[in-house]
């Protein structure tokens, strides 16, 4: 099997979106985020595992932010100032991988070994394996803590890069993260991120039917946080809420998505954490997100 | 079982005992209660919970807040069974364990769900492969693991009666059963199980090393080399006098475990042999951050298989 990317065979030249005007780049981000989308149905396909839910949901605000906003790309894969592109919640690898592979940190090919023996394309990121990986996260509830040491060693060594996390909403049950968030509202880190993928599930049940986290702007602001809440699988809006204003604070982008999103029998399910498509229901995947 | 056949091919699923035992458990004592972090899937509780409902106290991702809960419930008068993946019960939570369980002596069942490499090519973040290291160092914490289903039931009624802080492993993959038929009880605390009185070699293994050292046994037997196996599903306490009389009466020791060697089973028996009885021994387990790959290739990988027991076996009474 081989993994096939982009209509036609014709490349969107991705390096290029960047410099796109706003509206222009929130069409081209969406068409960068349905190509993810294929990327990650084949690879699970192909792996026979992965967290297919979660990689749906995180897609448009990965794509927006990795191909929109940040500087990112193997050019300056090693620049120290480089920005930097935190996925906390390390389960969905597959679409940290599809997104690395699209802008060229590794060929599109080397998907196809996602969680095969010796593959460099762990089951979790590995930040030694894979150029563009900067955390070896799976464990939830590393990836702000990690964020927050990297927005402020961007400041003291006067580079100014941006830091970007991706949680899930689950994933906040974790202490650790507002622990993290009180350090970067004390420390008024305005270069600092936070992207929430509230899609509403976790593992096994909905977070509000686990350890509920509503109100969850409230409690960002509450730590000091700047906030914005908006509909994480609409690039238009992530564009607009990643240059928004911060007021001198960290900001949280509450993203709300559908766990599952562009896959209409994966949507909303909570059965579709880690369950892997039939050859069937790869197909019809394929055929919605044509 | 004969001590020259290999193990079936038969294979059993622990965690399935393990849900069977906790509801029976249950059932028979209203003060057991299972919590757990957004695991209900991955730990089998949902028997428990169709059952149980109000007896399942669900925390979320939160595993410090977890051990910390369950020891406010054992406080509050109840026997809290602490279902997690291992790596992240023992890892996440080791100083819960230490402090909230071990040092307040209180009567609490960890249960590491998955151990070892069991979660593959998910790699080494979700490897619980330091957890006998870390929780053999913490005073007044048991540490079990046991082989199969028999003993995963067995050790579950023990952890109940003693009443003792105690850590203990339940495996993913289905094992074959290596509990001989003709023992009264498939796990004593505190005691190895012995197959065999091979006067070559002992095949000390524990949890899924066991059925393997077993079918090493059957190997090295059709060459002429006599093994006795050492199934041992305390950690700690160690038995020490079990492993002292096989140092006297074989040539050395094989110790196998699915684990880094850096404080595990290894070091316990080495610290027991070095101090009684000082006796050649070779010690397998997990020597690096395994690369990607499945549960099997991994073992593989490692050595950790019946050939890489049987090898190091000859090697040593060669
Ligand atoms: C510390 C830790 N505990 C438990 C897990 C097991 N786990 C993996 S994914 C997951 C659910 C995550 O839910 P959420 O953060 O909402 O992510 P999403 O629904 O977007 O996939 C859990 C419990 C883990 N990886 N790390």
């Amino acid at each position: 099997m081989t993994i096939s990317v982009w209509p036609d065979n014709k490349p969107l030249d991705v390096a290029a979106i960047r410099d796109l005007p706003e509206g222009e780049r929130a069409e081209q981000l969406k068409l960068v985020a349905k190509q993810v989308r294929r990327l990650v149905v084949q690879m699970i396909d192909i792996a026979r595992a992965g967290h297919i839910g979660g990689d749906l949901s995180v897609t448009d605000a990965l794509v927006t932010a990795a191909f929109g906003v940040l500087n990112i790309s193997p050019e300056t894969a090693d620049d120290p100032g480089r920005d930097r592109l935190i996925l906390s919640k390390g389960h969905c690898a597959a679409a940290l991988y599809s997104v690395l592979a699209l802008r060229g940190f590794f060929p599109v090919d080397d998907l196809e070994t996602f969680m095969k023996p010796l593959s460099k394309l762990n089951g979790h990121p590995n930040r030694l394996k894979v150029k563009g990986v900067e955390a070896n996260t799976g464990p939830l509830g590393h990836g702000l803590p990690i964020g927050v040491g990297s927005a402020v060693a961007s400041k003291l060594s006067g580079k100014n890069w941006q830091t970007f996390v991706f949680t899930g909403d689950g994933e906040l049950q974790e202490g650790s993260n507002w622990e993290a968030a009180m350090t970067a509202a004390h420390r008024k880190l305005d270069n600092l991120v936070v992207i929430v993928d509230r899609n509403r599930l976790q593992q096994g049940a909905r977070t509000e039917d686990t350890a509920s986290l509503d109100p969850l702007a409230d409690k960002w602001a509450s730590f000091g946080w700047e906030v914005a809440e908006i509909d994480g699988n609409d690039t238009a809006a992530l564009l607009k809420a990643f240059t928004q204003n911060r007021n001198g604070k960290p900001l949280a982008v509450i993203a709300n998505t559908l766990k599952g999103k562009g896959v209409s029998f994966i949507e909303d399910r909570v059965e579709w954490h880690h369950k892997v498509p039939s050859k069937e229901q790869v197909e019809l995947a394929l055929k919605e997100l044509a | 079982m004969n001590a020259h056949s290999s193990v079936s091919n038969e294979t059993f699923d622990c965690r399935v005992a393990f849900s069977e035992k906790l509801i029976a458990l249950a059932e028979a004592d209203p003060r057991i209660v299972a919590v757990c972090n957004d695991s209900v899937g991955s730990s089998n509780l949902n028997a428990f919970r169709d059952r149980f409902p109000d007896r399942l106290i669900n925390v979320g991702i939160a595993e410090q807040n977890m051990v910390g809960v369950a020891a406010g419930l054992a406080n509050g008068g109840f026997i809290p069974f602490v279902c997690a993946a291992g790596p992240f019960l023992s890892g996440r939570a080791t100083e819960q364990v230490k402090a909230d369980v071990a040092y307040s002596n209180y009567g609490i069942v960890l249960c590491a769900m998955s151990p070892g490499m069991a979660y593959g090519e998910l790699g080494p973040t979700h490897h619980s492969i330091e957890d006998l290291s870390w929780m053999r160092a913490i005073d007044n914490l048991d540490v079990l693991v046991p082989a199969d289903p028999e003993q995963t039931k067995a050790a579950m009624d023990w952890a109940v009666k003693s009443g003792r802080p105690i850590y203990m492993r339940v495996g993913r993959h289905k094992v074959p059963s290596v509990t001989p038929a003709d023992r009264d009880v498939a796990f004593t605390f505190g005691k190895i199980d012995v197959t065999g009185d091979g006067s070559d070699v002992a095949l000390v293994a524990t949890g899924t090393l066991v059925s393997r050292a077993l079918e090493a046994q059957a190997i090295l037997a059709a060459e002429g080399i006599l093994a006795r196996v050492l199934n041992v599903s305390t950690i700690k306490p160690i038995d020490a006098e079990t492993i002292i009389k096989a140092a006297k009466e074989t040539k050395g020791l094989v110790v196998a475990e699915e684990g880094v060697l850096e404080g595990g089973l290894g070091a316990a028996v080495s610290m027991t042999l070095s101090e009684n009885h000082p006796a050649k021994a070779k010690f397998l387990g997990v020597t690096s951050f395994a690369p990607t790959g499945s549960n099997d290739f991994l073992l593989e990988h490692f050595g950790l298989t019946a050939k890489g027991i049987a090898d190091a076996a000859r090697k040593l009474v060669g």
